[in-house]
């Protein structure tokens, strides 16, 4: 039950979601067929489909340590939004001058920004024991307005006649892209930074299976009583869950706009931070599942586009799909907490 | 008038859909559950209270289809987590998630128009023109409504034998359990009773303070009634005191801007979110506080067959 449940919520999400597209007057095969399927059916979809799933996977990695050891970080969209200003500060600053040594500067400073507005939180929840939930959530708001202040005041590109983006990031700056390399995939905006998350899922494996210290989270997330009898620190705990989801948050802020946005504007990211939580749910903690789920999540992003130009239909659809799924994960999971039995009632009447 | 006057009413008019809000989410939490889905069930019952005003219903019939949409959030919460004992914080997020994907999704044809029918401004005659206290007697309906919402949740929490049931199943889900108490049914009308409490809110938002709908709207409102509620350590009359705070720090941001202070009016904007964690830390700092004040069960599950 403990893989099949995932399996069922997705199956009752697309279903639930066919009687959305019925009662909206759509045929629901052939919309979620429109939807779901026919963007895949070539190369540049299947690219964009990774494009998407990538940003979300290396997020949820970060945000499975903390909710492994029960620290419940649901501000990584602010942390990505604090990476992507750490480095688009030193891009469009640097660029003409630091060469081949701007995108590793970029993707440090990126790592830095998420390390920091994640230790905020960490070090209110350790030491003044805030909840960690409320300060993560608020801190995203200020993010999120410390990014339009930016670009719309000091950081916006001169030439933009007011609109709100910096000045295009230069090549120096951007992740390459993986066609000049992959002959195949010719025209498609995958770049490199797509390895980077392919190398977290067994790095996150190898540190939440094989060392001390994720042993370390995983007790104190699943029996916290025993945790404290064997004498491990709560507070480090908390420091650890939290700085490694801000570092993943900032590194996946990076990869964004150094890689298919080129600069920073005010409507960069579609809730990558977000959605990377019911990411981490749904992939079960588990970096396989996680990649897994990325995928899924990526495609019910690309239906949203899609049914947006396709079906003229708002792209706030990918959110209802998001937050029915997540809904519907929740339910399976008394599937896995309890066995369900049917049993005959026994009425008052036999008794009598 | 003095010159201060439009920055207490600024204040008082952002405290009041916080004070609905917290009211609801501190009755869910006295019973001992923790529902984070406060934004969502705003941004429901506010599209709801915006679409009934768009098609010709009057604002009775706004508020009650705004209440109505809260407590229909709040039931889906209610099932998955008292029901299919679903984990309380990641199903308080999947509505939030749900409520303004629904909410951005259905509401698409009402961005950019007026709400044609809005609650206005009562004054009492005399009263509202003092000084400094002068804005609390002018408020619309649903702003003296929430003084009385104030008074009435009191009363029932401290004063009542329901309200004692409450908290006991708050405090002690097995002892309320082992006395008789239906412990589930109590969390579910405590739950419900925070959906139309936050409906009331997201009412109020789209029918008397910005009077118009957009994705969104709430902007993050609903998680700083959450954090009120902590800051006022579950006492109803604190959640006011709270909220007419973080009304008076939205308000101190207009005001300096309409005084022509040069400062961005994003950094500004930022204001109250920090005027929460700054809250959230001065109350949370001393833990054995925080213990003695928070139900101690909350968040917790119950099962019956334990």
């Amino acid at each position: 039950m403990l893989w099949s449940s995932p399996l069922i919520a997705v199956a009752l999400t697309f279903a639930l979601g066919a009687a959305v597209f019925a009662a909206m007057g759509q045929p629901p095969l052939a919309a979620l067929h429109a939807l779901f399927v026919s963007p895949l059916t070539d190369m540049n979809g299947v690219a964009e489909l990774l494009l998407k799933a990538s940003p979300l996977c290396l997020i949820a990695l970060g945000l499975a340590v903390g909710f492994r050891s029960n620290i419940w970080n649901i501000g990584a969209e602010g942390q990505m939004y604090i990476g992507a200003v750490f480095a688009t500060g030193l891009a469009i600053h640097f660029q003409a001058r630091w060469g081949g040594w701007m995108l590793p500067a970029m993707i440090l400073a990126g790592i830095a920004g998420g390390l920091a507005w994640a230790a905020i939180v960490a070090a209110l929840r350790a030491h003044l024991h805030a909840s960690e939930i409320l300060v993560s959530l608020m801190l995203t708001y200020v993010a999120a307005l410390i990014v339009k202040y930016l670009v719309f005041g000091p950081w916006q590109d001169p030439a933009a006649n007011n609109f709100p983006f910096t000045v295009s990031f230069e090549d120096n700056a951007l992740f390459s892209p993986l066609m000049n390399y992959v002959a195949a995939l010719e025209g498609t905006r995958l770049n490199t930074s797509l390895l980077l998350t392919l190398a977290a899922i067994p790095l996150t494996w190898v540190f939440m299976k094989l060392s001390f210290t994720g042993f370390q989270l995983r007790v104190a997330g699943d029996a916290p009583a025993a945790a404290r009898y064997a004498g491990h620190s709560e507070k480090r705990a908390i420091w650890i869950a939290l700085l490694i989801s801000g570092a993943a948050a900032g590194l996946a802020g990076v990869t964004e706009v150094a890689g298919p946005i080129g600069q920073l504007n005010d409507r960069w990211t579609p809730g990558y931070g977000f959605t990377a939580i019911i990411v981490a749910a749904l992939g079960r903690l588990h970096p396989v599942g996680i990649a897994v789920a990325a995928l899924l999540m990526a495609l019910l992003y690309i239906g949203g586009e899609t049914a947006q130009v396709a079906l003229q239909l708002p792209r706030a659809i990918s959110y209802v799909f998001q937050g029915l799924l997540l809904m519907a994960l929740l339910a399976c999971e008394v599937l896995v907490h309890f066995r369900v039995q049917w049993t005959a009632t026994t009425r008052s009447s036999q008794a009598a | 008038m003095d010159r201060y006057d439009p920055l207490i009413a600024s204040g008082i008019a952002a405290a009041i859909p916080l004070v609905y809000a917290a009211l609801g989410e501190l009755v869910a939490e006295r019973a001992g559950v923790l529902n984070l889905g406060v934004e969502g069930m705003m941004l429901v019952g506010a599209l709801a209270a915006f679409a009934t005003v768009a098609v010709g219903g009057g604002l009775t019939l706004a508020l009650g289809a705004a209440m109505l949409a809260g407590v229909a959030a709040a039931l889906a919460f209610a099932v998955l987590t008292l029901t299919l004992q679903a984990n309380q914080v990641a199903a308080g997020l999947a509505l939030t998630i749900l409520g303004t994907g629904v909410s951005a999704f259905l509401g698409r044809g009402y961005v950019g128009f007026r709400a044609p029918a809005t609650f206005e401004d009562l004054p009492i005659p005399g009263l509202s023109g003092l000084p400094v206290i002068g804005p609390l007697f002018s408020l619309n309906l649903l702003g003296y409504a929430a003084i009385a919402m104030l008074a009435l949740t009191s009363w029932f929490l401290f004063r009542t034998r329901a309200g004692l049931a409450l908290r006991a199943v708050g405090e002690s889900p097995a002892v309320a359990h082992a006395l008789g108490l239906r412990v589930t049914r109590i969390r579910y009308a405590a739950v419900l009773f925070g959906g139309a409490m936050a409906g009331v809110a997201g009412c109020y938002y789209a029918v008397a303070q910005f009077k118009m709908w957009q994705e969104g709207l709430t902007a993050g409102n609903g998680w700083i009634a959450l954090a009120l509620v902590v800051f006022a350590a579950w006492r109803p009359w604190r959640t006011a005191l709270g909220a007419l705070l973080f009304g008076g720090v939205t308000g101190f941001g207009l005001y300096l801007q309409a005084a022509g202070v040069h400062v961005s009016p994003f950094l500004l904007g930022s204001l109250p979110y920090l005027a929460t964690i700054a809250a959230l830390v001065a109350v949370s700092a001393s833990p054995q506080l925080l213990r003695r004040h928070a139900p101690a069960s909350l968040g917790r599950p119950f099962f019956a067959g334990d």
